[in-house]
């Protein structure tokens, strides 16, 4: 069961092609990487999957309902999906306390919450990303760069969403933090069973974190597989320069064809 | 939060500016009933009276008290003033956030609309605006009040405008909240500060424009007066009794001073006055410039080097902060040396202060401090400061903003060997054709008459590191010169920065965050931390060699191209931030 499809879909912005008939799935409870440059079309299809841009055609689905155009099952069916920014810094509103920015996330449940569950169900995400529910009521200028990024995941959570998509999520931060974060994705999944479309341009970090890998390339998807076979043996060329280009520790870089 | 808001409002000008809004509040507010009866008392005998210690600023042509007058004046002047600032606001505001969230054509109306009335001049919209409304004080105040609607609401559309296109409005976008929440939550409070500060400067404005109005004869209307009136008729009686126009001017200015300080006090910050510059020359001459022998003539003579160098900046509370704390730096001729850290490590500072470029508020202190045998820490001779010029290169993270968008490619590689090489501008251009064609930019001819928007992000950086070649440098610093782009393409100016490297000689100190890269790249590894070099490593030998906690954990928690997935990453401890 795919708990994400995108299905040939394209996006278009005036002229300009940015998604050229993609199709994907994310299988339920899994976390598919999609890796590929700046101008890829990577953010592109991030955005037409929670509603902020409409594709020129195709369709997604996000548990096997239609996420495309307006209505109410659209709604409905959108409300499944949550969106994690790159930039934590710009991604909370500053002069609204951090618990009131999770709160206001609970809408997309489309249940009712009493002011008392809301108050607990901020405590309860706050706890989940291992930031002290006691500081609920300070602003984002209180927490670090790592903080704010698991805040927004919280955020993201307080939606009830089956699929999380995370764009860039990592490459705002410092490393350390950075590890901090891909750890806390990962055992979010585990726990509650999420499914995940992670995107990003660092291919190591995609490798780690992914159970398979989409590559992307001027808006088409150039090849797709299970993580480990993917890149022993990659197919494209593209693919191929992708991971010649990733810097090894304490190996010096070779650029004869670069 | 509580505690900045109080402090700004003890600043001396937020002190006056409050004290002279009570002033004239209590002055509206018992003008009237304190000086109503003199005001309006007509004595004929006491007619046009010069000033005197019982008539301030004299009488009229009806023997009215003109100071009693000027008093009670006050109200109405400040009203009208309120009234039009109102509904001056509360059209920008109301009209700027409409158009904001409107579908694209309609907000294209809106906005092409709003331009066309801004070119309008000001004056004529309230000319125009009086005479739909007629000669009256509510006529005037309408008048005044719409005519200022175009430019804030100008002002709201923009502000709000690029709010809408941060990640904090797309999530509560995301999350089901209306364009009117959205408006109401979060794009409101967030334009909050300058609206007010635009509101008491509008104010200022205002009440100038009614007593203009006034003066004119198109304002207020006798019976009734304000300040601009009673400066109408005091006017004509100037070189009889300068006061009866002085008195009224007098007031406007004071209460204009008033509006005007108020915004200045909205708007100030903190730690910008003449105190704490003080303050801080103090502190840095205070600062310990630490005890390290200069390094030993007999050696080779290195390209760059510090030695205990502190940096320090201002905290905006008059003390200091250090930001780079005792580092000693070496490099020597045509060496690469990776500066590697984290976020506020110091690492860009320390490569900063070797290139003798922090100026103030920086405080940079240091044992010993020299450019190729020059001595930075003193004031350079007009010679020694074209070597250092000519000698030095550098590349940053960001071309677009170190790049002048407004110059072409061609006119900003020439300026180093035009102005610090003293070259004609043939052979400038010259130069400048060759370093495109070492950094592998096709057609470089061509691209000399390019502007730096026409290239793509590898180009311009590229072209940067061109830019840094024409000088024929000793030391070349590139500051996180790839962070801003993709590996493939990164990998492609790696290759550039090699090459350059290899024709010119020069020595690199390569600054990054990413410890694999700055190992692939160089020859040898600084690990910086909280302002402290940690360890220096052999480039090719830092799993090996690694012995600072730091730098293991470093090199643990990066995921790279064989780390095992079935495992947490290691996450640095000793961090406030994870738990």
């Amino acid at each position: 069961m795919n708990a994400l499809e995108i299905d040939d879909v394209t996006v278009r912005y005036r002229r300009e092609l940015a998604v050229d008939g993609v199709s994907l799935a994310v299988p339920q409870g899994r976390t598919v990487g999609l890796v590929g440059e700046s101008g890829s079309g990577k953010s592109s299809i991030a955005n037409a999957v929670v509603g902020l841009v409409r594709p020129a055609s195709g369709d997604i689905r996000v548990g096997g309902a239609s996420v495309v155009g307006r209505g109410a099952a659209v709604t409905q069916a959108r409300r499944r999906t949550q969106l994690i920014f790159q930039d934590p810094f710009s991604a909370l509103d500053p002069l609204m306390p951090v618990g009131a920015s999770i709160a206001e996330a609970t809408r997309a449940t489309g249940r009712r919450w009493s002011r008392e569950a809301k108050a607990a169900r901020v405590r309860e995400l706050l706890g989940q990303v291992h930031i002290d529910p006691a500081r609920a009521d300070e602003l984002p200028a209180a927490f670090s760069g790592g903080q704010r990024q698991r805040i927004t995941i919280a955020r993201a959570l307080a939606g009830e969403p089956s699929v999380l998509i995370a764009d860039e999520v990592t490459s705002a931060l410092d490393v350390s933090v950075q590890g901090a974060v891909l750890n806390l994705l990962r055992e979010l999944q585990r726990d509650l069973g999420l499914s995940i479309l992670f995107i990003s341009h660092n291919l190591a970090v995609v490798r780690y974190i992914s159970d398979e890998i989409c590559v992307m390339r001027h808006g088409r998807i150039v090849e797709a597989g299970e993580t480990e076979a993917l890149l022993r043996d990659p197919a494209d060329g593209y693919t191929r320069e992708l991971l010649r280009a990733v810097p090894v520790l304490g190996r010096r870089m070779e650029f004869e064809d670069a | 939060m509580a505690a900045s808001k109080r402090s700004r409002l003890r600043t001396p000008t937020a002190v006056v500016a409050l004290v002279g809004a009570v002033a004239l509040a209590a002055v509206a507010l018992l003008g009237p009933a304190v000086w109503g009866s003199t005001a309006d008392t007509t004595t004929v005998a006491d007619r046009m009276l010069g000033p005197s210690a019982a008539h301030p600023f004299g009488t009229d042509e009806l023997g009215r008290d003109l100071f009693a007058r000027v008093m009670v004046a006050a109200r109405l002047s400040l009203v009208l003033t309120l009234g039009a600032t109102a509904i001056t606001m509360a059209g920008g505001v109301v009209l700027g956030l409409v158009a904001s969230v409107l579908p694209r054509v309609a907000r294209r109306l809106v906005t092409g609309f709003m331009d066309i009335l801004l070119a309008f001049p000001w004056l004529l919209l309230v000319l125009f605006f009086s005479a739909i409304w007629g000669a009256s004080a509510v006529g005037a105040m309408l008048a005044i009040g719409f005519a200022g609607v175009p430019s804030i609401a100008r002002l709201v559309y923009t502000m709000s405008s690029s709010l809408s296109g941060r990640d904090f409005v797309r999530a509560a976008r995301v999350a089901g909240v209306g364009p009117l929440g959205v408006l109401g939550r979060h794009v409101l409070p967030n334009i909050r500060g300058p609206l007010l500060v635009n509101t008491a400067a509008t104010a200022s404005v205002t009440l100038l424009s009614f007593a203009g109005l006034s003066f004119l004869g198109l304002g207020v209307q006798a019976p009734d007066y304000d300040w601009g009136r009673l400066l109408r008729e005091g006017i004509a009686r100037i070189y009889l009794n300068p006061m009866a126009a002085i008195g009224p001017g007098l007031a406007i200015v004071l209460a204009g001073l008033v509006f005007t300080l108020a915004s200045e006090a909205l708007a100030s910050r903190r730690g910008h006055g003449l105190r704490t510059i003080g303050r801080l020359a103090k502190a840095a001459a205070g600062i310990p410039s630490g005890d390290v022998e200069p390094s030993a003539p007999e050696r080779a003579r290195p390209v760059a080097e510090v030695r205990g160098l502190r940096v320090a900046f201002p905290d905006g509370d008059g003390g200091l902060v250090e930001r780079v704390r005792g580092v000693d730096l070496t490099v020597a001729p045509g060496e690469t040396v990776g500066i590697v850290g984290e976020s506020g490590s110091g690492k860009s500072l320390t490569a900063m202060a070797l290139a003798g470029l922090l100026a103030p508020p920086a405080v940079v202190t240091a044992a010993a401090r020299t450019f190729d045998g020059i001595d930075l820490s003193r004031p350079l001779s007009r010679a020694d400061a074209a070597r250092v010029g000519a000698g030095l290169g550098m590349i940053f993270q960001d071309p677009l903003t170190s790049l002048n968008p407004a110059l072409t490619i061609g006119r900003q590689l020439t300026e180093v060997p035009e102005v610090h090489l003293g070259m004609s501008r043939a052979q400038a251009r010259e130069r400048a054709t060759e370093a495109l064609r070492v950094v592998s930019i096709p057609e470089p001819e061509r691209r000399l008459r390019r502007y730096p928007h026409e290239f793509s992000g590898g180009m311009r950086q590229r072209a940067m590191i061109g830019m840094a070649l024409t000088a024929s440098p000793r030391l070349l610093i590139a500051d996180e010169p790839t962070t801003a782009l993709d590996v493939t393409v990164q990998r492609q100016v790696m290759a550039v920065l090699r090459r350059a490297q290899r024709d010119s000689g020069a020595a690199i100190v390569f600054i990054s965050h990413d410890i694999a890269l700055v190992s692939a790249f160089c020859d040898r590894v600084v690990v910086m931390k909280d302002g402290l070099v940690v360890e220096e490593l052999d480039a090719g030998r830092i799993r090996q060699d690694a012995q600072h906690p730091y730098t293991r954990a470093l090199v643990a928690c990066l995921p790279d191209m064989s780390s095992d997935r079935s495992r947490p990453l290691p996450v640095i401890a000793g961090d406030g931030s994870t738990a």
